[in-house]
């Protein structure tokens, strides 16, 4: 292809920019020495014309959808519903505002590309790179500055006044870090963070009552294969008090009911059991990073969490069997007060939700 | 006459003449009523032998010929009509092949058929029965607080949207879009498969009409932004923006860097 430095017009395509140099203006690099192909707006007027008209073009549409944009911001309606074939019925106001203004950046762009492309000037060119080491005369000046300016602050001269100085500005931001302490909120009734991270708003003879509907749950109403969503009942007046949703992120349970020979092993001590007549009841928080979940498989007594597939047996203790959890979901310890109804017999006796450093502290 | 007129200022005369008049009302109802109860008996009766019949040969492989169950199959003694209405007449059973899941298709049996397949697996153990219209009539049900409820107690397998999602084991909580309300009434009744039981006395009547009144608002509801992509949310959104802004950038970087002639 070197060879042939013709078309079929006769026209010459390849120039050879390396040889008679013409005086170069300041700013500008020399060709470099290589072959050189021109564009048809180089050599023809009529595309360099049509190439002109063209950009222009862009830039004026784009103006052209920015007036639009504002004609659609007036007067299309907030409410208003168009329906575009593929896509829906939607918003007419949005679909007019995202067209007009993403066509009016897309057209400067689209012109500036097509400016670059067809008419600025392509001559390649080699950029000669400098060294990077600063001349002798300059690193002399720099040094010089430096001395001019250490006397002049008398900062070699007072040795206490730096000393103090840096002193002060090492110690400024430790405030800072001190503060730190209240990032965790603290009730009056709590201590430390651990105590809060560890305990729930369960006590001994709190009742379990529904999600949402805040009812008492009657243990025999409970079938095999039944799942509640539950939390303590004095959530919504814990909730009322401290305006936040930590005691639900905390106290959020699931009641679940199996056959009490299916029940493989409890969180109980020895000789102990936390059920009552197969109704186990687990935190709702993942172990993991604190999804609350509930999707539980009645058959297998699996419960996944969604987020990152971490599974727990219900059966078996709600042991991990999948997935990035390191913990065990927490148990409730239940049983039934005078009239039937689910209470919790203690507090958790393992911290619910994600683990963190200190869990194993007391 | 004069004797009875005596008494009437009794303390008793009262109890007297209300236990008689219920007495009488209650004998007269019972009898008027006595001729169609009897017919409406011997219809039931008919009804369960077609089921029997129906039972016997399309399901006891599986579920054992008195529905006690077997290796291939759940016993069927106490699951009710609901179980049996739910799992026929939304395709799942007869189920045509074993595979983690039953998925639902068109029904095998006419409804009259899966009635009296139900009644015939009500009878042998009383079970949840099919809801009747009044009670599955979720016209005035709350919307939002239904849509509390669901995603308290539904959203984490069948997702906020109704849409479904998956489970382990190749097992998934299905799409509640088509789902026809008896059936959404009946699974939380009933729990098929997987799904746990969502028992009358924890998710109420009321409560079960709130949220399948929800999931029809879902049905019906617009999305204001245009394509919903199966209303999966960020993973299928930014699948989308991912795959069609990449190949839209990648022309543009083929246009912008192609030699100009």
């Amino acid at each position: 292809m070197s060879d042939d430095t013709q078309d079929q017009t006769g026209q010459e395509l390849v120039q050879s920019t390396g040889g008679a140099t013409k005086e170069l203006r300041p700013g500008e690099w020399p060709p470099a020495d290589v072959e050189h192909h021109l564009r048809r707006t180089d050599t023809d007027p009529k595309a360099q014309a049509r190439a002109v008209r063209q950009v222009a073009t862009m830039f004026m549409l784009s103006v052209l959808f920015v007036i639009l944009f504002i004609v659609a911001f007036i007067a299309i309606p907030r409410d208003a519903v168009v329906s575009i074939p593929f896509i829906g019925p939607i918003s007419a106001l949005n679909s007019a505002m995202g067209l007009t203004f993403g066509l009016a950046i897309f057209l400067i762009g689209a012109g500036a590309v097509h400016w670059a492309k067809k008419l600025m000037s392509n001559v390649e060119v080699v950029q000669e790179r400098h060294p990077m080491k600063s001349t002798p005369e300059e690193t002399a000046l720099a040094a010089d500055i430096y001395e001019v300016g250490r006397d002049q602050s008398t900062w070699a001269k007072y040795p206490i006044i730096r000393r103090t100085m840096l002193a002060a500005m090492a110690l400024v931001p430790i405030p800072f870090v001190i503060s730190l302490r209240d990032l965790w909120i603290q009730p009056a009734s709590v201590s430390t963070p651990s105590v809060e991270l560890k305990t729930t708003i369960w006590e001994p003879g709190m009742r379990l009552v529904t999600d949402i509907t805040y009812q008492p749950i009657k243990a025999d109403e409970i079938p095999v294969g039944g799942l509640v969503n539950a939390v303590p009942e004095n959530l919504p007046e814990v909730e009322e008090e401290e305006h936040n949703l930590n005691a639900r992120a905390k106290a959020a349970v699931i009641v679940v009911r199996m056959l009490p020979e299916e029940i493989q092993s409890q969180q109980a001590p020895e000789g102990d059991n936390w059920d009552y007549n197969g109704v186990l009841c687990y935190s709702k928080i993942c172990t993991h990073v604190g999804c609350p979940i509930s999707l539980y498989q009645q058959r297998t007594h699996l419960l996944l969490c969604p987020c990152h597939q971490s599974t727990f047996d219900l059966s078996d203790s709600a042991e991990v069997v999948f997935g990035p959890a390191y913990r065990r979901m927490p148990q409730l310890p239940i049983t039934v007060d005078d009239e039937g109804y689910l209470v919790a017999v203690s507090d958790f006796a393992e911290p619910v939700g994600p683990s963190y450093w200190e869990i194993s502290r007391p | 006459m004069t004797s009875l007129a005596k008494h009437r200022r009794h303390p008793a005369a009262v109890l007297v003449v209300i236990l008689l008049g219920l007495l009488v009302t209650g004998g007269l109802y019972a009898a008027a009523n006595s001729a169609t109860q009897a017919q409406s008996v011997e219809a039931d009766e008919l009804q369960i032998e077609q089921g029997r019949k129906l039972f016997l040969e399309g399901c006891s492989s599986c579920h054992g010929l008195q529905g006690q169950g077997s290796d291939n199959g759940p016993s069927l003694i106490g699951v009710g009509a609901a179980a049996v209405d739910f799992q026929v007449a939304t395709g799942r059973m007869p189920l045509a092949n074993f595979g983690a899941q039953a998925p639902a298709k068109l029904p095998d049996y006419t409804e009259e058929e899966i009635q009296a397949m139900a009644a015939f697996v009500a009878s042998l153990a009383p079970g949840p029965a099919i809801p009747s219209e009044s009670e599955l009539d979720y016209s005035d049900a709350n919307v939002a607080r239904g849509g509390e409820l669901f995603r308290a107690n539904c959203s984490q397998c069948h997702q906020a949207a109704g849409r479904g999602g998956a489970l382990n084991d190749g097992q998934y909580a299905p799409n509640l879009m088509q789902t026809e309300a008896v059936h959404i009434w009946e699974a939380m009744l009933t729990g098929p498969q997987q799904m746990p039981v969502f028992a009358d006395t924890t998710v109420t009547p009321e409560d079960k009409r709130e949220i399948i009144a929800y999931i029809e608002s879902l049905r019906t509801s617009d999305d204001p932004g245009g394509w919903a992509l199966g209303r999966f949310g960020p993973v299928t959104e930014g699948l989308f923006v991912w795959i069609g802004g990449m190949l839209l950038a990648v022309i543009l970087a083929i246009w912008i860097g192609a030699k100009v002639r």
